[in-house]
This record gives C-alpha cells, structure tokens and sequence, in this order.
C-alpha cells in the first residue's frame, strides 16, 4: 500500500513537472503558422498581456494565440525589435496593476481609451476603433435597435453597453452574465434574443466555429471604443509604440490581421478604421 | 469617497447583498433541516438520498450551481421565477436563481451542522422518547430537534457567515450585488478600484463581525448544560 502511494506521488510530481515544462515556453517568435508579422531573429524578449477568453480578438488555442489584438501586439513587437513575446492574460480586473506592476510591457485586449483610465496608464493608439452593436440569430426579424422593444438583451456585469443601448431604446429587457461567452451561448439556445457590446467582439464569436452562420450583426455601430495599447503611465516607449502602430496600418498588416481575424465580412466603421492619427496619450 | 457612492448603487447593492443572505439562510435552514432528518431517519432510502443529496452538492463549487441555475434551470428549460412581461424580469428572476443556487448549496451545510447538534445528545434520549411510544417525527419534533439547534447555534452561525461572504458570488449571473459594484468600478473607472475594493470589504466586516459575536452570544446563552 504504501509503495502504491509513493508511485502514485512521484507519478503525479513527474507529470506536474512535464506540464510546468510545457507551459513554461508561452509560443511567441514562431507560434502561429498564418501570423502577419514575423518577429526578427535577434532582440529582447517582451511580455504582452492579451485577452485568453474572446474569440477573434485574443484567444488562447492550446499552446497558441490568436486574434486581432495578437497580431497586432506581433506586429508592434516586431517593429519595437523584440524576437520573442511572453504573451500573459490580463483579464479586466487586474490590467490597471498589471501595467502599474510592470508584470507585463503592453496591453492589448480590447481596452478602450477613456478619460478615467488615462489617469492611471498610457495608451498608444487608437489602433482599431470599434463601436457599440447588436447581436442577433441569423434568422431574427430584428433589423435594427428599434426592433429590440421587449427584447432580452444581455451583456456582462460592469460594462456599459446595456446601459447605452436602453437609453436609445427604453423598452429592452436586459440581461447580465459576468462573461460574453455566456451571453452568446444564451443567444445560440435562443434564450436570450440579442447580445450588445462593441462589434469586433460580437463578430469574434459570429466567426467563431461553433457559432458559425448561426449570428449577424445588425444595427450599424452607434458608439466610438478607441482600442488602445495600455502601457505604463509614462513609459518612454509609448511614442515609439504609436509609430509603430501607424506604420502597421500603412503596410496593409493592419487590413490583413482584421480580414484574418474577425472574416473578411466584418464590417466596421470604415469612416474611423483605420485610424488615421495614431499618438501617445500619457 | 462621495463620487464612489453617488456614481456607484453601493447602497442598493449592499440592500441586495442583505436580501441575499437572509432569504438564503431561511430557505437553506428549512431545506437543511429536512435534509438532517432524512439522513437521520430510520429509513434506508431516505438515508440514502439525504446522504446522497449532501455529497453532491456540498461538492460541487459554489460558482457551478449558480451558473447552472441559470444556463440549466432558465435557459434550458426555461424555468423563470418572475413575471417575464414585467420590466425588471432579469434582474429579479436572476436574484431568485441566485437564492435558489445559494440555498441548495448552503442546505448541505446546514443539514451538518444540525447533524453534529443531533450527536451532542446522548442515544439514551433518543431511545428513551422512542420506548415511551414516541412516534420517529414526535421524537423528532419533541426532544431530538430542540436542542440539537441549540447545540448546532455555533457551527450555524458560521455557516451564516460562510454564506454571506458566498453572496458575492451571484455576480456570475448578473445579480447587482456588491460584488458587481467592483466589477463595475473595475470597467468604468479603474482608479477609484482600491478604494472601492476597501468600501466593500468594510462592508463585509460590518455584515458578519456581529454576525460572529452575536453567534458566540446566543450559542453560550442556549447551550445545553449537562
């Protein structure tokens, strides 16, 4: 019996330490077969903090990411001359002290510019510039956000975006879930009839696999979320970042990430995308 | 401190927190309470399910029964425990989800809790009510029950506090409770955060410190001298 439970016990330790040894090497320089930009050979290493969990704009698939906000942190990287990228989740809650920590040099997952934010860190950017829409199955009658009277619409905890929508259109229901995923697969089982936040998320999970020909996004975008790269209040490298951003958009990189990422039937607010002034906002 | 509280519903929040923790403690002191007399009970099959009953749900996390509450009880098979026409169907059928899931989980607890009261009475009493002809309910009722409250008092007690603190868990399916004010404060305005984070752990001390002192109190106070 107790040799039985040292094996067990060292069987255990060993495949913690085989897991620990996978996990360790976070795919950065030569991960994703179909990325945009490659990474040079020779240079730094950098931690970037992405979203793990939104399909389209950053996901973590196995042992590689993908995404929108991948790419485009591929893309910066690349231009900033750094070879490798430790890419770390930075979920909403934790952003703010990530950056202020210095656990991570940028973040890029979906994080708008907004005047209270930039109190607390910088952002290089706009580098996409989303706005608020709607969400329906494909075969819903709803065409538009007067359509969503007595409609269940559903959103996550904290965001703003319900809140919007209600004021253009008093009579929705809303619902709240504390995640998107859970929004959509409400939507999927018709539960819910219609999910809203900004359109490059909505049409993440529209060209998701399992959701595929199953959403469409309707109403146009009737709000402006200026995605920016979080950084350190006051880093000196924003400015660079913005630059590199800017040249990202004028070597078509910017277009192909987008048509890679969220299917070359997104349509976004081509007044606004791409940006036209990328800058340093400390 | 004032912009928190006049951009923020703390003060609903914290009534919703409240609302929570009582209609739950009422509703999984009742359920555990049934629960602890079937587990208690001369019967094998009601044994059985009351055991049976324990072991899953105490061992199911808190965050999975609630998710399930909503995603298998309201969107799967539609189960709604408001008036869908009413116009804050959401937010009131997600708090009575989030009772029930609290209360299913809690029950567990509580039914534990009773049965160690019931194992500070000596067999004797038990046997003793059942020889003079006591039915298994009046026996229950009459001399078992009583005082295995009054001994249950403390590991009740904390039960209570375990619960309150659980509330904060509602958030996943939309509940506005004071939980979802930090997720709130975390989106909109992330420099206010430690300060928010502060206010509702103040918050928290205020609800169970008493809670914890009153428990101390009243379990000395009825507890069963031998």
């Amino acid at each position: 019996m107790k040799f039985r439970a040292i094996t067990a016990a060292t069987a255990a330790a060993a495949l913690g330490l085989g897991l620990s040894a996978c996990g360790g090497s976070s795919g950065g320089g030569s991960g994703a077969s179909d990325a945009v930009c490659k990474l040079p050979s020779s240079g730094g290493s950098v931690k970037i903090g992405i979203k793990y969990d939104q399909p389209g704009m950053g996901l973590k698939d196995g042992s590689d990411f993908k995404g929108f906000d991948v790419d485009i942190a591929r893309c910066v990287a690349s231009q900033l001359g750094y070879s490798k990228i430790d890419f770390v989740e930075s979920p909403s809650p934790q952003r703010e002290k990530m950056l202020q920590a210095g656990t991570v040099k940028m973040i890029l997952a979906t994080y708008s510019i907004t005047p209270k934010r930039l109190k607390v860190v910088s952002f290089a950017g706009p580098y996409f510039v989303a706005g608020q829409s709607v969400l329906v199955q494909s075969n819903s009658d709803i065409k538009d956000v007067a359509g969503l009277a007595g409609k269940k619409v559903c959103s996550v905890t904290g965001s703003t975006s319900v809140d919007n929508l209600k004021e253009k259109q008093p009579n929705l229901v809303p619902q709240k879930y504390d995640t998107y995923s859970a929004c959509a697969e409400a939507l999927s089982t018709g539960a819910i009839d219609a999910m809203t936040t900004d359109d490059t998320i909505l049409a993440g999970y529209a060209n998701q696999q399992q959701y595929k020909g199953k959403f469409k996004l309707v109403g146009g975008t009737f709000s402006e979320e200026n995605y920016g790269v979080g950084m350190k209040k006051g880093d000196g490298d924003c400015q660079k970042v913005a630059d590199a951003i800017k040249k990202i958009v004028d070597d078509g990189s910017w277009k192909k990430a987008l048509e890679n990422n969220l299917g070359t039937d997104y349509k976004y607010n081509e007044k606004l995308n791409p940006p036209k002034s990328p800058s340093c906002q400390a | 401190m004032s912009s928190l509280f006049s951009d923020y519903d703390i003060w609903s929040a914290l009534w919703t927190t409240i609302k929570l923790t009582v209609f739950s403690a009422i509703g999984s002191l009742v359920l555990g309470t049934i629960v602890a007399i079937f587990r208690l009970s001369p019967v094998g099959i009601l044994r059985f399910f009351g055991t049976s009953y324990v072991n899953i749900f105490r061992n199911t996390p808190l965050t999975l029964i609630i998710l399930s509450c909503s995603f298998v009880l309201y969107i799967q098979l539609g189960v709604a425990l408001a008036d869908s026409n009413a116009q804050d169907f959401a937010a009131v059928n997600a708090f009575r989800l989030a009772i029930v899931g609290l209360t299913v989980y809690h029950a567990t607890y509580v039914c534990e809790a009773i049965r160690s009261g019931v194992n500070t009475i000596p067999l004797g009493q038990a046997e003793a009510a059942r020889s003079i002809g006591l039915t298994f309910g009046q026996s229950m009722r009459e001399v078992v029950l009583p005082q295995a409250f009054r001994g249950a008092v403390v590991p009740l007690g904390n039960t209570l506090i375990a619960l309150t603190k659980n509330t904060t868990v509602a958030v996943t399916i939309g509940v506005a409770e004071l939980s979802a004010v930090l997720k709130t404060v975390t989106e909109r305005d992330p420099g206010s955060l430690n300060l928010a984070f502060l206010v509702v752990g103040v918050f928290f001390v205020i609800l169970t410190l008493p809670m914890g002192l009153a428990v101390g109190w009243i379990g000395q106070r009825v507890a069963v001298k031998r």
